[in-house]
């Protein structure tokens, strides 16, 4: 490679296992510093990837770069990264000290610094004091802290965690994602976290990769991601979305029009290669996009009428199902309860009126 | 009968049948240290007078303890070197995609159904066409060929139960393979090494058929014995001997299974 590198570069990586192919021509590249997410529901191929970052598994085409290092020859024992694995992988015949300070042993720090390191480690995840204990004792919250103080120990350039907050329950899970991007701030080590938590994913990263069947559908910030999915797939799996089909029957200028199953007339800007006089799109449109209300005018642009099916409580707030002539499912709509009494109480069946901005729609290809 | 699940009911046909099946298996082997406290040399009830005696000669017997040292040492060496075999064999079976995997154990299974009189032959027309000289060495030879088996079986279920990704995570914390068998590995499976030796042990310390066939001039435990059934006049003193054996036996696979078992579990659910 001649052009300039980024940290990370993963260029061509296929991984074949028999005829399935678990990953398929992947290119990506990671900045150092970087808390990068690989998201995708499992069998994505995005833990694979992981493991062919850390060396437990060889990429059957392509080649991984590690600060500028070509990895496929170089033994895991020897790669500039570090794991937390999915089950945290806590050697049950050590105590945490043991566990911590086991990366250590070629180092040769003496006694004292090697027990500095490891308290400092321990202090780092919260947990002084605990050197003496068992994996068996410990909470799987606190398994997960020594698997990160073992393997930050070693400072490595990337530290790879493979759905390292799967197992822990919700509460704890969000404590931890705080934690987490505290300290990846703190230490400034690249992060490649696997995940299919598309929220968690969101929340932690500085840029996500959405895969499915072993390809990248998309690499973006999280904000991005959310706002401009480039396709169905993408804006399904992040996220609720309502989709609808759509056919341009006319452009002029900059603006188009559509006409939206379901939604009717709609006019767009008619920016982009999607827009085109005669082609069949799909409008998306978030939940939290649309705006619910019990009175409304069927001439008013931007504005359907609907009758509510069901709602779904979520103590913060609610969803509602609105039911429109024209499109097959109902459309889901996210209420807002600020307090101040402006959700009000629906009815099943009741009449209710949607409307949204021009802005919120997202323009896809169509499937 | 309140408060007991299903599963829990007591079955009397079924308790009766776990008390004959039991009473056949043992009320036999039982007579074996019942009659080494007999006073006569004749097998016969009524018992009339109890003594210590027989065991008091065993430990004047020198040949005995010759033979008790020899089956030590074939013991021992038999126990460490199919120990060693098993972890290796054991390692590679449960933790490597080889081709011809099963067939492989299978083949290495094979001695514990192959019958211990065809192997015996088999193994005494090749020693002798090889041109060894019967010895301690050769039983030792034929003593490890059936014991490596159950140390595979051992070890396997050792391996089985431990998560590969604690492998994983020693190489990706800087250990190579070797590192990482002295580290990790081994520690894990260090139980089931010890349940493997003592199981082994006591394989070889029982063994008479092989040993039969393979046996130089220096006369195993068991072959000793055998030697003297010839005298009746010997008889208690066997008798006494095969009590002490008997309870030894008991006692190491028990320790054997108990450490099988022991932490098992917890080696799993750390995983």
């Amino acid at each position: 490679m001649t052009t300039k590198q980024s940290f990370i570069t993963i260029d061509g990586v296929s991984k074949h296992f028999g005829d399935v192919v678990a990953v398929d021509n992947v290119s990506i590249d990671i900045e150092a510093g970087e808390f990068f997410s690989l998201l995708g529901p499992s069998g994505c191929g995005k833990t694979t990837l992981l493991r062919m970052l850390a060396g437990f598994e060889s990429t059957t085409t392509g080649e991984i770069y590690i600060d500028g290092k070509a990895m496929s020859e170089i033994p895991p024992h020897q790669r500039p990264t570090n794991m937390v694995f999915q089950n945290y992988a806590i050697f049950p015949h050590l105590d945490v000290a043991g566990n911590i300070a086991y990366g250590l042993r070629k180092d040769k720090l003496g006694k004292v610094e090697q027990n500095r390191r490891v308290d400092e480690a321990l202090e780092m995840v919260k947990l002084p004091g605990y050197g003496k204990r068992r994996a068996h004792e410990l909470s799987g919250g606190q398994q997960q802290r020594i698997a990160l103080a073992r393997a930050l120990i070693k400072r490595p350039k990337v530290l790879l965690l493979d759905e390292p907050l799967g197992a822990l329950d919700k509460k704890l899970r969000e404590e931890m994602q705080l934690e987490l991007r505290a300290l990846q701030e703190s230490v400034g080590i690249t992060f490649i976290f696997v995940t299919h938590d598309q929220e968690e994913a969101l929340t932690l990263s500085d840029r996500v990769a959405v895969m499915a069947r072993g390809e990248v559908l998309q690499m973006a910030s999280p904000k991005q991601l959310y706002n401009y999915p480039i396709n169905v797939e993408v804006a399904d799996f992040i996220g609720q979305m309502n989709f609808f089909d759509a056919q341009v029957t006319d452009v002029q200028d900059d603006q188009a029009l559509l006409d939206v199953e379901g939604l009717g007339q709609l006019k767009v800007s008619a920016q982009g290669e999607l827009v085109q006089k005669g082609a069949s799109l799909v409008v998306a449109l978030r939940p939290e996009k649309l705006l619910l209300s019990e009175q409304g005018n069927a001439g008013d642009e931007n504005t359907i009428r609907g009758e509510l099916s069901t709602s779904a409580y979520l103590g913060s707030r609610s969803h509602y199902f609105v039911a429109v002539d024209g499109c097959e499912y109902p459309l889901e709509v996210a209420g807002h309860d600020s307090g101040f009494g402006t959700d009000v109480s629906l009815q099943r069946g009741s009449e209710v009126w949607l409307s949204w901005s021009r802005e919120s729609l997202v323009l896809l290809p169509a499937e | 009968m309140k408060n007991v699940s299903y599963i829990d009911r007591p079955n009397r046909p079924l308790f009766v049948y776990a008390v004959l099946f039991l009473a056949f298996l043992y009320i036999p082997v039982l007579f074996l240290p019942l009659f080494s406290f007999n006073d006569s040399i004749y097998i016969a009830f009524p018992i009339e007078n109890w003594t210590l005696q027989w065991y008091r000669d065993m430990f004047k017997n020198e040949p005995m303890i010759a033979a008790l040292m020899n089956s030590i040492r074939v013991g021992v060496v038999a126990s460490v070197l199919s120990t060693f075999l098993g972890i290796f064999g054991a390692k590679a079976v449960t933790r490597y995609h080889i081709p011809g995997r099963n067939p492989m154990i299978a083949v290495i299974m094979a001695p514990l159904v192959i019958p211990g009189i065809i192997l015996g032959v088999a193994l005494l027309i090749l020693i002798n066409r090889v041109g060894i000289p019967l010895s301690l060495y050769t039983i030792t030879l034929g003593h490890i060929l059936v014991c490596v088996p159950f140390s595979m079986a051992t070890l396997m279920t050792r391996f089985e139960g431990f998560d590969k990704s604690m492998e994983e995570a020693s190489a990706d914390l800087g250990e190579n393979a070797w590192w990482t068998f002295w580290r990790v590995t081994l520690p894990m499976v260090f139980p089931g090494v010890l349940a493997s030796m003592l199981l082994c042990f006591t394989i070889s310390f029982d063994e008479f058929i092989l040993a039969f066939f393979l046996g130089g001039t220096d006369p195993t435990l068991p072959l000793y014995i055998w030697g003297q059934l010839r005298f009746p006049q010997r008889l208690p003193n066997v008798l006494a001997l095969g009590a002490c054996i008997l309870l030894i036996s008991f006692f190491v696979v028990f320790i054997s299974q108990w450490l099988v078992h022991r932490d098992h579990d917890s080696i799993k659910s750390a995983g």
